[in-house]
């Protein structure tokens, strides 16, 4: 994958091979596989998406004269009898953070066709997924019965319910459809079908690890957005 | 099949070293970028250090997590460049949100 042979002729590298690569009349990614070319720019246009909902709350919230609520006491949970700010949200974090590193462990094991340990991870990933999607659904519970609702919250800015519920649901959304996801290809690498390249059900595609690979590039995203989401919507 | 010509059809395989490494370094980041809320930092020191860490773990993500440290710059470069203009309209509406915030306040206490 870094630097590949097509029809014999050696690629080159940095920025002179990318201007070979696009000027080519050619397939432009080289050595890239579609589905994971093509994943890549769904990812791009998510990016857009999100970005388009985090500046949306930025603007909001830095132009309102009226006080913003505090996010530490706002999300702070009692454990033992003591307010602590933000832990189920850390708690979330690094639920993340470890469903993402068995799912980069996942694709790896998957290219060196270890079939059972990619299978597990997967399985890991999932489980994290799912308990992250719990998480989140205690805390808009939580919120909900405390009063806060799109349009008012005891807290102060009525905008926050409305920014709150929106960003962190679709980010929501879209972990659980990478959960949905992540059990169907557990099935599909326990069951041997990128072993033996069996074709999946939208596509003539031959069943290959690189579909793995693909999952994981969409499961990482996620993460990488919750990071910005926990940056600016949590800490700021 | 030899082990070279396997490695080529299968795509590129990484020690689990590298991974384990990044992971670890997230688990740190994230827990240090949570610090920065339980010490309670405020100004321009919170907004360093939370764009700092969130930086950092995106990046970490991406390049190792996401391959894209492995990628030819073509793929690269066209995922990189849009994001930068992102930089630039966060840029552009933060300058926006401030007029909006002092175009209230002004009207709103001083009147047209």
């Amino acid at each position: 994958m870094s630097d590949p042979k097509i029809e014999g002729f050696e690629l080159e590298k940095g920025f002179k091979g990318m201007a070979k690569d696009t000027g080519s009349d050619q397939t432009m990614f080289k050595g890239v596989h579609w589905g994971k070319a093509m994943m890549w720019i769904f990812l791009l246009s998510d990016t857009f998406v999100f970005s388009c909902f985090l500046i949306s709350y930025m603007k909001g919230r830095a132009s309102t004269p009226v006080e913003w609520p505090n996010p530490s006491e706002v999300f702070a949970l009692e454990a033992f009898g003591v307010p602590v700010p933000l832990l189920l949200i850390a708690l979330m974090t690094f639920v993340l953070i470890t469903s993402s590193g068995t799912m980069a462990l996942a694709v790896k094991y998957g290219y060196e066709r270890n079939r059972k340990m990619c299978g597990y991870l997967i399985l890991a990933t999932a489980l994290g997924g799912l308990t992250f999607v719990g998480m989140q659904a205690y805390e808009w519970t939580k919120l909900i019965h405390e009063g806060v609702r799109p349009w008012e919250n005891p807290f102060g800015a009525a905008q926050f319910g409305s920014f709150f519920f929106m960003i962190t649901g679709f980010h929501g959304c879209h972990v659980s459809i990478g959960v949905i996801f992540l059990f169907i290809y557990c099935y599909k690498v326990f069951a041997g079908h990128y072993d033996n390249g069996k074709r999946g059900w939208f596509t003539k595609m031959k069943g290959d690890y690189v579909e793995v690979e693909i999952l994981g590039l969409y499961w990482h995203f996620v993460d990488l957005v919750w990071v910005f989401i926990f940056a600016f919507f949590y800490l700021w | 099949m030899d082990e070279t010509k396997k490695k080529e059809e299968t795509g590129s395989t990484h020690k689990i070293g590298i991974y384990l490494w990044i992971w670890g370094l997230l688990f740190v980041l994230s827990f240090f970028s949570y610090l920065v809320d339980w010490y309670q930092f405020q100004g321009m020191l919170r907004w360093s250090l939370i764009i700092f860490f969130m930086l950092l773990k995106a990046g970490l993500i991406m390049a190792f997590f996401m391959h894209l440290y492995w990628e030819r710059y073509a793929l690269v470069n066209v995922l990189l460049w849009p994001m930068t203009a992102i930089v630039c309209f966060v840029a552009l509406m933060i300058a926006e949100g401030k007029y909006t915030l002092f175009s209230r306040l002004f009207y709103f206490f001083v009147g047209g």
